[in-house]
């Protein structure tokens, strides 16, 4: 069933702060292979400018998705998350997320649209640290696949 | 920010070095702890069948986050990637042998812009299939 229209727009509340740790940094460029001195060393970054290190520019995906669970898991959207795919991801970001960062996201729908019996739902995560300073928006791709015929 | 490379020293259609990523089962494990992304179709092969999926494959982020190391590699800053977007068109399949799969990435500067940005459209490919479509980084150039 396609989903309803008048969701879009709608605006979730504020995630609470998710804290950026030196250590969790670490482990994703680990994870990525990525042994840039800028994710692990805090001279690097400062011989950069940055205060502390920096995360790689998919890190903050950890933090948008969870936010984007309000989304997903929202009975009265009723988005069927057992056939979602990822479809496009896009990040904007004012400056790179750095250690030390206490980071919350609100997550907005920005369209729903259904095409060849798949509900497809574009979600923004606008994360910003704890004085309020915008650090990077993030634009999720949801396409919950058409349910097989039985 | 500090890019190493000057604005003025890259032209549309310079080429960035061209990069290979292997990635194992044992990466996927890797990367579903690093990143906290445990669907199973990225580590459980009877799960990836079950679904329709010819093996397990690895997270479209994980293929996200190896592309852009082209571009960071190259500005040696990583902080200058501005803008990154991409489309998931295939998923990289990994079998579960000591080799694993290969994203092979190459990239080069398809539009210069205001501000010392350029536009970087990347190439992403692993068994000779496109595997993000609309690959593209603004990237701020010292």
């Amino acid at each position: 069933m396609a989903l309803d229209q008048s969701f879009v727009g709608r605006t979730y509340p504020p995630t609470p702060a998710y804290e950026v740790g030196r250590e969790k940094i670490r482990e994703f460029a680990e994870a990525v292979g990525d042994t840039n001195p800028a994710y692990t060393d805090p001279e690097a970054a400062k011989a950069l400018g940055y205060s502390d290190v920096i995360a790689p520019p998919t890190f903050v995906f950890s933090i948008t998705f969870r936010a984007a669970g309000q989304v997903i898991q929202d009975p009265q959207l009723g988005l069927d998350y057992s056939r979602v795919v990822h479809g496009d991801q896009k990040f904007a970001h004012v400056r790179p997320v750095r250690a030390g960062d206490r980071l919350t996201v609100t997550s907005t729908i920005e369209g729903i649209k259904s095409m060849a019996g798949n509900d497809i739902v574009d979600i923004r995560g606008e994360v910003h640290d704890e004085s309020g300073e915008h650090v990077v928006t993030a634009w999720t791709k949801l396409v919950a696949r058409a349910a097989e015929e039985a | 920010m500090t890019a190493t490379i000057a604005y003025g020293a890259v032209e549309v259609g310079t080429e960035l070095p061209a990069r290979s990523f292997p990635v194992t089962r044992a990466t996927l494990v890797q990367y579903a702890g690093a990143s906290g992304d445990f669907n199973p179709i990225h580590w459980n092969e009877k799960f990836a069948r079950e679904v329709g999926l010819p093996d397990v494959i690895a997270h479209g982020m994980f293929t996200m986050a190896e592309a852009i190391r082209v571009v960071t590699d190259w500005t040696g800053d990583p902080g200058a990637v501005v803008e990154y977007g991409v489309r998931f068109t295939k998923p990289v399949v990994v079998p579960n042998d000591d080799t694993g799969a290969l994203i092979e990435v190459s990239g080069k500067v398809a539009a210069k812009l205001d501000d010392n940005l350029v536009r970087v459209d990347l190439t992403v490919t692993s068994d000779d299939k496109k595997v993000l479509g609309m690959s593209r980084a603004l990237v701020r150039l010292a």
